[in-house]
């Protein structure tokens, strides 16, 4: 299956480690990733909170790039990356005043015919594969966190449902973990507060690790750059005069890694600030009833 | 304009389909930027009942939408509310009149940001004008450059900025940017929108 591929701009940077893990399980589950060339920046908040005409036509000259190469979908992996996208091919298609602004814009003729789809969506259409080729995490609990821009909005994202998704539970699931029952898997983390109000997104981030904790879950699994970072980076400043949380946040492409029985570090799960060895310690350990690998 | 909605006049009604006269409320406003109109509000308040920041807001969402609606401009622009917003998307797929709260939010920093004002909060306005000039200039966001111009412009030199030296061990931040080749392609995408947004200027 040949696939577009928009990494944006977190996964060459504060999300490295999505794009390692995505390219490494690409091979196993027969995956071809094509780079969209001379990529540029979807836009992401600052474009979409201070001009909207500019967030819809940067996020579609990406579009119009992927439209040229041939390429009849395009997978962004970054929650925030895949809204802009399927935003702008959403507005595209149904604002034709807008629309008519953004055309002569873009460099290049667009028809908009290439359709947006998230990490999360590919994993779970993958699913039974995965199941195949895995060795069970047997006794792994893990919380799946959506937040915000997967699922909403809803005719945006046209993806699994806005208050009670499912979708990386049946990854999950596929992988031999298990997904706990939590509450707050669609609340904000904070999203592009991280630099500019820090306060917040420690506020919003704590109420998600102590309900995740609280659930049992070992682990926190995310696909999104921003999550991430606002989960795993500022988990020590959630700590802070309370509880530990001691809470890995894991990219589903990690997950589904480990799973593969891939190297740890062609995933990048030494590049967390809240360590996943623990995790792997626990699944190292021999489980009661371990299944026979189908694949090395 | 009249608050009072005489008999067989609906709030919507007072709201210009921009036909005849140009409506110069803010309700018009939005309705210019963002297509939506703020008068289907009828304040039920499941945006702010759902709201992630509605705690931190001095204005909740459903109260924004009431002062647009009552066109209490100053009131509303002055105001710190609409910048914290985190466009969760929560407002949106929860409202049952299908007003989209948080395009109409957006809608409400775009034209204070355009008018130049200097009320968003500095941190918040420095970080979205500092994220805008990496994507003008190298086509992509390069991080290091974001903190550097990020500091410059709020003058808080000695903040934990993203813990830098421990995000840098973990080779989470390149150390150069890395330039596009159709990089005027994206300043012209820039300027383009500039000039669409002064030429609706004129014509409001």
């Amino acid at each position: 299956m040949k696939l577009g591929y928009f990494p944006g701009c977190s996964l060459h940077s504060t999300a490295k480690e999505f794009d390692l893990s995505l390219k490494a399980v690409a091979g196993p589950l027969d995956v071809e990733l094509e780079e969209i060339h001379d990529w540029s920046c979807c836009g992401s908040s600052s474009a979409h909170a201070t001009d909207h005409l500019l967030s819809i036509a940067l996020a579609a000259r990406n579009l119009s790039l992927a439209e040229q190469q041939g390429l009849s979908q395009v997978m962004a992996p970054c929650a925030a990356c895949f809204s802009r996208l399927a935003t702008a091919r959403h507005e595209m298609a149904h604002d034709e005043e807008q629309a008519e602004l953004v055309r002569p814009m873009l460099a290049r003729p667009f028809k908009n015919a290439v359709e947006v789809q998230n990490v999360v969506a590919l994993l779970q259409g993958l699913a039974g594969r995965i199941k195949a080729k895995a060795t069970p995490l047997t006794g792994l609990k893990v919380a799946c966190y959506y937040g915000c821009l997967l699922v909403r909005p809803p005719e945006v994202a046209q993806f699994d449902d806005p208050e009670d998704p499912t979708s990386m539970e049946q990854v999950v699931a596929a992988t031999g973990a298990t997904a706990v029952r939590w509450s707050r898997r669609l609340d904000c983390c904070g999203a592009g507060f991280s630099l500019s109000r820090v306060g917040s997104v420690v506020r919003l981030g704590r109420a998600i690790l102590e309900d995740a904790k609280a659930s049992g879950a070992q682990a926190v699994v995310v696909a999104c750059p921003m999550c991430h970072s606002n989960l795993d980076l500022r988990q020590s400043a959630m700590e802070a005069r309370r509880a530990s949380l001691g809470l890995p946040i894991l990219f589903l492409t990690q997950l589904v890694g480990l799973a593969l029985k891939l190297d740890p570090a062609s995933l990048g799960l030494e590049r967390h600030f809240v360590s996943a060895v623990g995790v792997m310690r626990a699944l190292a350990a021999p489980a009661p009833q371990q299944l026979p690998a189908t694949r090395g | 304009m009249s608050l009072a909605i005489g008999p067989g006049q609906r709030l919507e009604d007072s709201v210009s389909d921009g036909s005849s006269h140009p409506d110069s409320s803010l309700a018009g406003d939005l309705r210019r930027a963002t297509g939506l109109n703020v008068a289907a509000c009828y304040q039920c308040g499941k945006c702010s009942a759902g709201c992630p920041m509605a705690a931190e807001m001095p204005l909740k969402p459903h109260q924004m939408l009431r002062l647009a609606q009552l066109d209490l401009r100053d009131e509303l622009l002055s105001d710190p509310s609409p910048w914290l917003c985190l466009t969760c998307e929560t407002c949106t797929a929860r409202c049952p009149n299908e007003v989209d709260p948080a395009r109409l939010i957006d809608g409400l920093r775009e034209i204070v940001f355009k008018s130049g004002s200097a009320v968003a909060p500095l941190r918040l306005r420095a970080f979205h004008k500092a994220f805008l000039r990496q994507i003008r200039r190298h086509g992509r966001v390069f991080e290091v450059g974001l903190i550097v111009d990020y500091k410059r412009r709020t003058g808080a030199l000695f903040d934990d900025v993203l813990s830098a030296p421990a995000v840098f061990r973990r080779g989470k931040l390149a150390l150069s940017p890395s330039n596009i080749e159709g990089r005027d392609e994206v300043r012209r995408i820039f300027e383009a929108c500039g000039q669409a947004a002064a030429r609706k200027e004129v014509h409001s």
